[in-house]
């Protein structure tokens, strides 16, 4: 009877794990068929309003890009001091209100960036995208970092100090260099999540027919306009929405990938 | 040098204090019209944006009271008289109110379905993950786990609205956005989430203790049940409530299924609203009141979402480590 138990359990184990599996392989499966047959080399030459999608990836792109240069040095001199400067109360505080902010809705963060550079800019532009995506970056930056140096030896530290070398210079030179590999993963992974990123660019960047650089108007965003498009009655608009989303998800997956790749090979 | 680098590094930190204050604070000005109007009846009126005669007692307030006592229960068919019709041709002086019942019920009861779908077969994946696969096998069913984690919400909703939801309404019968499409696919969005928590907190358990139960004769199901799941029992809780928060926020995969219509579902198959949908589909044409009561709305769901992660921060995962 044990035995049986036994045997039950460990199916019904497998069999959840077959089901995680199967789901991925249905939307991975959905995404390629509906996505191939829609893909064309010419939506990288189009922009939306000639239906092709090239605005929307260089758009997309651009706010990510953006918020990463925006979010990546803030998250990590944050995550620095949490791990290298904090002591006691404050930096413990701050590390659990970054863990917090980490989960708080995304479309959430949309509104406010909404109200706070929306609204006084006069409309919706670019700039509030990067910001709003930033917002989103910064606690898994400051996380990533936290964690990824908490893990290089005190003994390095205390064998810079002892060179006489300051501490800036210790965190800069040694011990970021030790924890390199680590924050770069988690800067690629950061990056894959808010490169697909939708609700928080509702309101903020919204999106655009067309080609633009121009940060001050109503960006490009692929997402946003895959909801869009995907909510259209047009069989055609449908077909683009696909193809978008399966541009999308091959980048987010390479990117994904690729970091976790990195991580692998230096542990070997 | 030394001095600046400090200085920045700590403005920086503070920088996510002041964010999080900024956030509620602009949430709660721009919420205020809508708060000062509507108070905390806002919470149980399920009408939104409705015309009533100015000066008239909103009629809903003894309606939304037995609404909300039976929500307890997923299950129970919802009876609301929501009957009165709009009955604004005559030419009285009218006004609109903002209530926030539907989208609040909305979200809780479909990031409750999405919990009771996704939280055994995680918890079937992570013991599958910590305990019996081969660690090369583990390895890669991890990695697809998480893969399926990284892929954006946009195309859940879409797979899910052309894909999955006909299946299930085929099977469950009713509409095809409904909130149980909806709280489904949500579950299959949290399911990696929660299963890499969890397989997490299984994996702290010190391999004496069960390999002492082993070698008592223990099978592989009772060392999970009486050694795994005890010890790691506070960090799992912690990942179910992690995963809670996360699917109350949800947004786009849960806007092409919810079916996005302000009326309280009678059943699971019945399209309603969560209030980030609320949110996404609304604000652009919302001024005023509206757009101050949508504000309303988002305050609300931070506040929750904002509650229930430090709850799961500093009640279970701290203990946890």
């Amino acid at each position: 009877m044990r035995l049986l138990i036994n045997k039950i359990f460990l199916a019904l184990s497998i069999l959840s794990a077959l089901i995680g599996l199967a789901f991925l392989g249905w939307i991975l499966t959905t995404l390629f068929l509906k996505g191939l047959s829609s893909f064309h080399f010419s939506l990288f030459v189009n922009d939306l309003i000639d239906g092709g999608l090239r605005n929307l990836l260089v758009g997309q792109l651009i706010l990510a890009g953006l918020a990463s240069i925006i979010g990546i040095p803030l998250g990590m001199t944050a995550g620095i001091y949490i791990q290298e400067y904090g002591r006691g109360k404050y930096a413990s505080i701050i590390r659990d209100l970054s863990d917090i902010m980490m989960s708080a809705p995304s479309i959430v963060i949309g509104a406010f960036v909404y109200a706070v550079v929306v609204v006084p800019m006069g409309g919706t532009s670019g700039y509030a995208g990067a910001i709003a995506l930033a917002i989103m970056m910064i606690p898994v930056v400051i996380n990533t970092t936290d964690s990824m140096l908490s893990l290089v030896p005190r003994e390095l530290r205390e064998a810079g100090i002892a060179l006489g070398a300051s501490k800036y210079k210790v965190i800069l030179d040694i011990v970021i260099r030790a924890a390199k590999v680590g924050i770069m993963t988690g800067i690629l992974l950061a990056f894959a999540r808010i490169v697909g990123e939708t609700a928080p660019l509702l309101f903020t960047s919204e999106t655009s027919n067309y080609f633009s650089l121009n940060l001050g108007e109503s960006f490009p965003s692929l997402t946003v306009s895959i909801y869009d498009l995907a909510n259209e009655p047009e069989e055609s608009s449908r077909d683009l929405a696909w193809a978008a989303s399966f541009i999308l998800t091959v980048m987010v997956l390479i990117i994904n990938l690729t970091g976790r790749f990195i991580t692998r090979n230096k542990h070997k | 040098m030394e001095k600046i680098f400090q200085k920045l590094s700590l403005a920086s930190a503070t920088l996510v204090f002041v964010l999080l204050v900024g956030i509620f604070i602009t949430l709660f000005t721009s919420a205020k019209p809508a708060i000062d109007e509507f108070g905390l009846g806002f919470i149980t009126n399920p009408d939104w944006n409705k015309e009533v005669p100015l000066n008239a007692v909103p009629q809903s307030a003894t309606v939304s009271e037995d609404t909300t006592s039976s929500l307890s229960d997923e299950d129970d068919m919802i009876e609301d008289e929501d009957d009165m019709l709009m009955d604004d041709e005559d030419d009285v002086e009218t006004k609109t109110i903002y209530g926030g019942l539907v989208p609040i019920v909305g979200t809780l009861l479909s990031t409750l379905i999405a919990l009771a779908f996704a939280l055994p077969i995680a918890m079937g994946i992570a013991v599958f993950l910590a305990e019996i696969a081969p660690k090369n096998i583990s390895n890669i069913v991890g990695i697809a786990i998480e893969l399926l984690a990284a892929i954006p919400s946009i195309i859940f909703g879409m797979w899910g609205l052309y894909y999955f939801a006909p299946i299930v309404s085929g099977i469950f019968g009713g509409y095809q956005v409904s909130l149980l499409t909806a709280g489904l696919v949500l579950g299959v969005m949290i399911l990696p989430f929660m299963a890499a928590i969890t397989r997490d907190s299984m994996n702290t358990t010190p391999s004496v203790l069960k390999e002492s139960a082993y070698a008592l004769g223990a099978t592989k199901f009772e060392v999970i049940k009486d050694i795994i799941f005890p010890y790691s029992k506070v960090g799992i809780i912690g990942s179910i409530i992690l995963a809670l928060g996360r699917a109350l926020g949800e947004t786009m995969a849960v806007a092409f299924l919810i079916g996005s219509i302000f009326q309280l579902p009678k059943a699971l198959n019945d399209p309603t609203i969560s209030i980030p949908v609320a949110m996404a589909n609304n604000f652009g044409e919302a001024s005023g009141l509206g757009e101050s009561s949508l504000f309303y709305l988002a305050l609300i769901l931070f506040v929750i979402s904002f509650a229930i992660i430090s709850i799961a921060k500093f009640f279970f995962l701290k203990k946890a480590k």
